[in-house]
C-alpha cells in the first residue's frame, strides 16, 4: 500500500470556486476508484490559488480479479436481442452460458495495478470536472477553469503516467510565484506539503484561513483596534493567497463622515479589506489588507499603495454622499415617478402611494401603535434614496442610505429608523424590526409587493420566484408573529389589493380581487408552514387550524396550533384524536348531517356556518324542548356510557367555548381532554348502528355533537396520525 | 517611501511597454483613428481575434466614455483616457509570466509590491464577446484586465486570444505616487497630464452632458447602422465594423445626454451587437 498525490497546477482559480472544486475533486476521485474496485484510505483535498491537491492514503497495490455475470435475453428472443447483447458485452455467441432458457454472459476481469487505474482516474477527473465556468486557451481544446499547466501524480514514489492535451504528468511543480520562481521536485505525498511550505506556499486552506483570521486580528490589536469579524473575507483572502500576510493600514479620519456602512462595504467588496473598530465600538480609520508576499521592505510600500487606492474610493464615495446630502429626500421622492417598478405595476411612485395608504391604515386601526402621520411620512420618503448617487454606486445599501439622509436632514428618529429598516428582515436570520413605525412600514412594503404581483398574475411557480415573494411572505409572517401584531390577514391583504385596484381604471382587476385574496391566504398558509417547520411546528396542525375557515389572525392561529401540538402529542390527545377520527368516519359513512327534524340549511336558505343555534327558527316551546333533547343526543339515552358522554359534553362544551373566547387554547384542550374517557367507553359499549332507528339516530347525533365540540379548536380531520 | 524610486513619466511608460512588447514579437500599432469606448474595440483586437491566423499586436488606444466625464473635477475619473492593449494569438503558455515581466520592466518589484490575479470575467454586450480572466491588482489597485477570449461577435475564438489591457493613467499614478491624475508628469520636462488634457476634460464634459445635439446624434446612429449594413451587403467587413464602432460611440454619447431610457438601452445595445456580429461573420468568411 502506498499514498497517492495528485496536484493539478493552473493559473489562478477564482477564490469563490475553490471550496466547491475541492469537494468535486474528492467526489470524482472516490467515484472512479470505487468503480474500478481500488480501495484507498482517507482522502484529503486542498487548494491554493494555483492548484488543486488530493492526497489519498493507503491505496492498495492492485485490484483483485473479478467475475461478473450479466443476464441477457431469453434464448427464445428474436436474434436482434441476442446481437445487441453480444455487442454490449463484447463476447461471442459461444462464450455465453445458457440456463433455464436465458443467456448469461460471464465477464471475468483480471486484477489491474493501481497505477493503471489512477491514470484513468486522473484523465476522467480532468475531463468531467464540474467547474461552474470553464474556458479554452492557446490552440488546445481542453477545458479548465483557467489554463492548466501541470499534473503531479505520484503513487508512493513513482510517477503515475498521464497525458492530457499535451500536458504530461511528472514530479515537478512550482512554489510561490515571486519568492521561488523555479521548479520544485516532489518526492511524493510524504514530502509535498513541507516542500511547498519551504517555497512559500501553504497548501492547506484551513491553515491559511486560520492565519488570515488570527494575524489580521493581531495586526489590528497591535494598533489597539478590534477587527470587525467577517468570515466571508477570511475565506476569500485565503483563496487569493498562498502565503497570506495581513497588514494594517490607516486612512484619513476625515472620511469617517461618510456612513459607516458605505466605508465597510467599499472596503469589503471592492478591496477585500477588513474593517476595524476602536475601543468605543466606532469605526476606526484603519483597514487590514492581506498581501500574498513577504515584502522586502516589511510591507511599507504595499500598505501605502493600498491606502491610496482606498483613499480614491472613499473620496468618490464622499463626493456622492455630499451631493446626496444637499437634496432633500422629499425632492428625491418626487423623482420616483420616473422609475419603473415593474412594467405591469407602474412606477416606484405608484408603489410608494400604495404603501403609504396601507401603512397609515395599519396605524389608524391600531394594529401597530404609532402616529399615523409619522408612519405615512416614513412611507413617503422610504424609496427616495433609490435616486441618490450613493445607492446608484452601492445598490445593496438601499434603505440604509435613506435612513442616514433622513436623519441628517432632520427627520424624527422613528421615521429615519423606519426608512433604514423597511427592507428587513431580508432573509433568514436577519434582524426583525420591532419599533412600531418601522414595523408598520416594513410590513406594508412587503404586503404591497406580494399583493401587487399577485394581482397581475406574477406569482411564484415551482422553483421560480423572480420577485422573491415567498421571502416577502415569510418576512411578513416574522414581522407579525415576532411583534404579536393582531390583524386579520384577509382584511390587510384585501386592503393592499384594493389600493392597487384603485390605481387602475380597468375594472377587471378590481373584479378579480376576491379570487386573488383567497389565493393569497393559501399562499401565506403555505409559507407559514415552511416558516414554522424549523420551530418544529407540524404542518398538518397549521392546516387543521386554517381549515376552521375563520382564523386568519396569525398570532392567535399559532397559539391554537401550539396548544394543539402539545395536546395531540400527549397520550390523551392521541386517544382523543383516534376517537374523533372514528366518530368522523362513522358520520361520514352514514352520511349523517344532523338531527332529522330540521330541514336542511340549503332548503331554508340560511347561511350555515355550524355556529348558529339550530333552535332559532322553532317557536313552539314544547317542540323546542324535544328537538333540543334530540339534537343533544339525549332523548331516550338508555345506556350508562351514552349518559356519561352527554354529561361530559355538557361540562366540556361551555368550558372549551369560554376558553377559546379568551384565547386560552390550552384550557380548551384540557376541557376536550375530559371527553376522552367517556368517548372511549361509548365506543366500547354502545352500538351506534342499532336496529332501532331512533336509537341509531340519537347515537349518531351524539357522535356529531362530540365531533363538533372537538372542532371548536381545530379541524381534527386534518391532523395526521 | 517605497514607491519613490519608480519614476517613469507618462510617455516613458508607454515607450517602455512598446519596447517590451515589440521584443515579444508584437507589431506596434498606432491608435485607431475613430472614437471608441475601449481598446478592445480596435479591429486589431476584435477582428483579428477571429479566425485561425496567429496575431501579436500592441497599441495605445484613447478611450472615450462620455458618461465618465467629470469636468476635470474628479481626481480619478476621466471621460477620455488611454488604454495600453496587448493581444497575443494563440495565447502563449507563459502569458502570465510575460505580463509580469512587463510590470518588472516598468519598475514594479513583485517582492516589494503585492501582485494578485483576482477573478474578473469580461463581457462586452455590444460586441457579443466574453472571456475569462482576472483583474490584476498591484497593492489593491486594478492595473490590468487580463482576459482569455472565448467568443467575439458571437463566434468561438479558435485559437484563443490572450488580451491584456493596462489602464495607463492609473498605472502611471501608481508609479509616480500622485493622487490626482492631472498632476501626472507627462514627460520629463515638467509638462503635466493636466497641462495636456484638463481643458479637454472640461469642454468635452460640457459638450457631452449639455451641448451635444441629440437629434443629430440619433440621426447619426441610424445612418451609421444603415451604412454598416450596406457594407455587409457589399462583403466589406472592415468598413462595416468601423460603422458599428461609430454607432457604438454615438450611443455612448446619447447615454451621457440622458436621452435613452432604461428600456431603450437594451434595444440600442442589441442593435450595435447585431452590426458587430454581422461584421465579424463577414470577416470570418474572409479569414477562413
Amino acid at each position: 500500500m502506498a499514498d497517492f498525490l495528485l496536484e493539478l497546477l493552473s493559473e489562478e482559480i477564482p477564490a469563490r470556486m475553490q471550496a466547491g472544486a475541492r469537494n468535486a475533486l474528492a467526489r470524482l476521485f472516490a467515484e472512479c476508484t470505487e468503480e474500478a474496485g481500488l480501495t484507498t484510505g482517507a482522502i484529503d483535498v486542498h487548494s491554493t490559488p494555483r492548484r488543486l491537491v488530493l492526497i489519498a492514503r493507503d491505496v492498495s497495490e492492485a485490484t483483485g480479479p473479478s467475475r461478473e455475470e450479466v443476464k441477457g435475453p431469453r434464448t427464445s428472443a428474436p436474434p436482434q436481442a441476442l446481437e445487441g447483447f453480444l455487442r454490449k458485452t463484447g463476447l461471442s455467441r459461444e462464450r455465453l452460458e445458457e440456463r433455464d432458457g436465458v443467456f448469461f454472459a460471464v465477464i471475468e476481469r483480471q486484477g489491474r495495478p493501481a497505477a493503471e487505474i489512477l491514470t484513468d482516474t486522473v484523465k476522467r477527473i480532468v475531463a468531467d470536472f464540474p467547474w461552474p465556468k470553464s474556458m479554452r486557451w492557446g490552440s488546445g481544446s481542453l477545458r479548465w477553469v483557467r489554463p492548466l499547466h501541470g499534473i503531479v501524480a505520484i503513487l508512493g514514489e513513482s510517477i503515475v503516467p498521464v497525458e492530457i492535451d499535451g500536458i504530461a504528468s511528472g514530479a515537478t511543480t512550482v512554489g510561490h510565484r515571486f519568492h521561488h520562481p523555479g521548479p520544485i521536485t516532489i518526492g511524493g505525498a510524504a514530502d509535498y506539503v513541507e516542500k511547498l511550505r519551504a517555497c512559500h506556499v501553504i497548501v492547506d486552506q484551513d491553515e491559511r484561513e486560520r492565519l488570515v483570521r488570527e494575524e489580521a486580528e493581531a495586526a489590528a490589536a497591535a494598533a489597539e483596534l478590534k477587527l470587525l469579524p467577517d468570515e466571508g473575507l477570511v475565506l476569500e483572502n485565503a483563496g487569493l493567497t498562498s502565503w497570506p500576510v495581513p497588514l494594517l493600514g490607516q486612512f484619513d479620519a476625515e472620511f469617517l463622515d461618510v456612513p459607516r456602512e458605505v466605508i465597510v462595504l467599499t472596503m469589503r467588496t471592492n478591496q477585500k479589506y477588513f474593517a476595524c473598530t476602536d475601543k468605543s465600538g466606532g469605526l476606526a480609520p484603519a483597514f487590514v489588507c492581506v498581501a500574498n508576499v513577504e515584502a522586502n521592505d516589511g510591507g511599507q510600500a504595499i500598505v501605502e499603495g493600498n491606502r491610496r487606492v482606498l483613499a480614491a474610493r472613499l473620496a468618490d464615495a464622499r463626493f456622492f454622499w455630499e451631493q446626496d446630502l444637499k437634496v432633500p429626500l422629499e425632492e428625491q421622492a418626487a423623482k420616483l415617478d420616473g422609475i419603473v417598478f415593474h412594467e405591469k405595476l407602474g412606477t416606484v411612485a405608484d408603489k410608494v402611494e400604495r404603501v403609504a395608504k396601507l401603512t397609515r391604515w395599519l396605524a389608524e386601526t391600531g394594529v401597530v401603535e404609532a402616529d399615523p402621520d409619522q408612519v405615512e411620512r416614513a412611507a413617503r420618503l422610504s424609496k427616495a434614496d433609490l435616486v441618490s448617487g450613493m445607492v446608484g454606486e452601492f445598490p445593496e445599501l438601499q434603505g440604509v442610505i435613506g435612513g442616514y439622509l433622513a436623519e441628517a436632514q432632520g427627520e424624527p428618529k422613528p421615521v429615519a429608523d423606519a426608512i433604514r429598516d423597511h427592507y428587513k428582515p431580508a432573509g433568514q436570520g436577519d434582524q426583525v424590526p420591532t419599533e412600531p413605525v418601522s414595523v408598520a412600514l416594513a410590513l406594508a412594503d412587503k404586503l404591497d409587493s406580494i399583493c401587487a404581483f399577485f394581482s397581475v398574475e406574477l406569482k411564484p411557480t415551482g422553483s421560480k420566484d423572480p420577485f422573491a415573494l415567498r421571502r416577502a411572505a415569510i418576512a411578513s409572517i416574522e414581522l407579525i408573529v415576532r411583534n404579536g401584531l393582531r390583524l386579520s390577514l384577509t382584511e390587510s391583504l384585501r386592503g393592499a389589493l384594493a389600493n392597487r385596484a384603485g390605481q387602475l381604471r380597468d375594472s377587471e382587476t378590481a373584479h378579480r380581487l376576491d379570487r386573488t385574496a383567497g389565493e393569497l391566504l393559501d399562499f401565506f398558509a403555505e409559507r407559514l408552514k415552511v416558516q414554522q417547520r424549523e420551530a418544529g411546528v407540524r404542518h398538518d396542525l397549521i392546516d387543521a387550524v386554517f381549515a376552521l375557515g375563520n382564523e386568519d389572525d396569525l398570532v392567535r392561529l399559532l397559539a391554537r396550533v401550539k396548544a394543539l401540538q402539545q395536546f395531540v402529542e400527549t397520550g390523551e390527545g392521541a386517544d382523543l384524536l383516534t376517537a374523533y377520527k372514528r366518530a368522523a368516519n362513522i358520520l361520514k359513512k352514514e352520511n349523517w348531517t344532523g338531527p332529522q327534524v330540521m330541514s336542511s340549511p340549503a332548503e331554508q336558505g340560511i347561511p350555515q356556518t355550524g355556529e348558529e343555534d339550530p333552535l332559532v327558527l322553532v317557536e313552539e316551546p314544547g317542540l323546542r324542548e324535544a328537538i333540543a333533547e334530540m339534537a343533544s343526543g339525549e332523548a331516550g339515552a338508555d345506556l350508562p356510557e351514552e349518559k356519561a358522554l352527554i354529561v361530559a359534553l355538557d361540562a366540556a362544551e361551555p368550558k372549551a367555548a369560554a376558553a377559546v373566547e379568551v384565547e386560552d387554547f390550552t384550557g380548551a384542550m384540557a376541557a376536550l381532554a375530559s371527553l376522552r374517557g367517556p368517548i372511549d367507553a361509548f365506543f366500547d359499549h354502545v352500538t351506534v348502528n342499532d336496529p332501532d332507528p331512533a336509537k341509531r339516530e340519537r347515537r349518531l347525533n351524539l357522535l356529531m355533537r362530540f365531533r363538533d365540540a372537538v372542532n371548536t379548536v381545530a379541524d381534527f380531520s386534518r391532523i395526521e396520525g | 517611501m517605497g514607491t519613490s524610486r519608480l519614476s517613469l513619466n507618462f510617455q516613458d511608460l508607454i515607450l517602455t511597454l512598446h519596447r517590451y512588447w515589440a521584443a515579444q514579437g508584437c507589431v506596434i500599432l498606432q491608435p485607431y483613428d475613430m472614437e471608441m469606448g475601449a481598446g478592445t474595440f480596435h479591429p486589431a483586437t476584435v477582428l483579428r481575434s477571429l479566425g485561425p491566423h496567429p496575431w501579436k499586436a500592441a497599441y495605445v488606444q484613447p478611450c472615450r466614455r462620455p458618461t465618465d466625464g467629470r469636468y476635470g473635477e474628479n481626481p480619478n475619473r476621466l471621460g477620455h483616457y488611454y488604454q495600453y492593449q496587448v493581444v497575443l494569438k494563440p495565447s502563449p503558455e507563459n502569458l502570465q509570466d510575460l505580463y509580469l515581466g512587463s510590470l518588472i520592466e516598468i519598475g514594479i518589484d513583485p517582492l516589494q509590491h503585492d501582485i494578485r490575479f483576482v477573478e474578473d470575467d469580461w463581457e462586452s454586450p455590444t460586441l457579443g464577446a466574453w472571456g475569462l480572466g482576472w483583474e490584476v491588482w498591484c497593492d489593491g489597485m486594478e492595473v490590468t484586465q487580463f482576459t482569455y477570449f472565448q467568443q467575439v461577435g458571437g463566434f468561438e475564438c479558435r485559437p484563443v486570444t490572450g488580451e491584456l489591457t493596462y489602464g495607463l493613467e492609473r498605472l502611471a499614478m501608481y508609479i509616480q505616487g500622485v493622487d490626482n491624475v492631472f498632476d501626472l508628469q507627462f514627460n520629463g520636462e515638467g509638462v503635466t497630464y493636466g497641462d495636456v488634457f484638463l481643458e479637454n476634460e472640461r469642454e468635452m464634459s460640457a459638450y457631452n452632458f449639455e451641448v451635444a445635439d441629440s437629434d443629430a446624434l440619433f440621426d447619426e446612429f441610424r445612418k451609421a447602422a444603415a451604412e454598416s449594413e450596406r457594407c455587409i451587403d457589399a462583403a466589406l467587413p472592415i468598413p462595416a465594423y468601423e460603422q458599428a464602432i461609430r454607432a457604438s460611440h454615438v450611443f455612448n454619447t446619447l447615454q451621457a445626454r440622458g436621452v435613452i431610457s432604461v428600456a431603450e438601452r437594451q434595444a440600442y445595445i442589441g442593435r450595435v451587437r447585431d452590426l458587430a456580429k454581422a461584421a465579424c461573420g463577414a470577416w470570418l468568411e474572409r479569414a477562413t
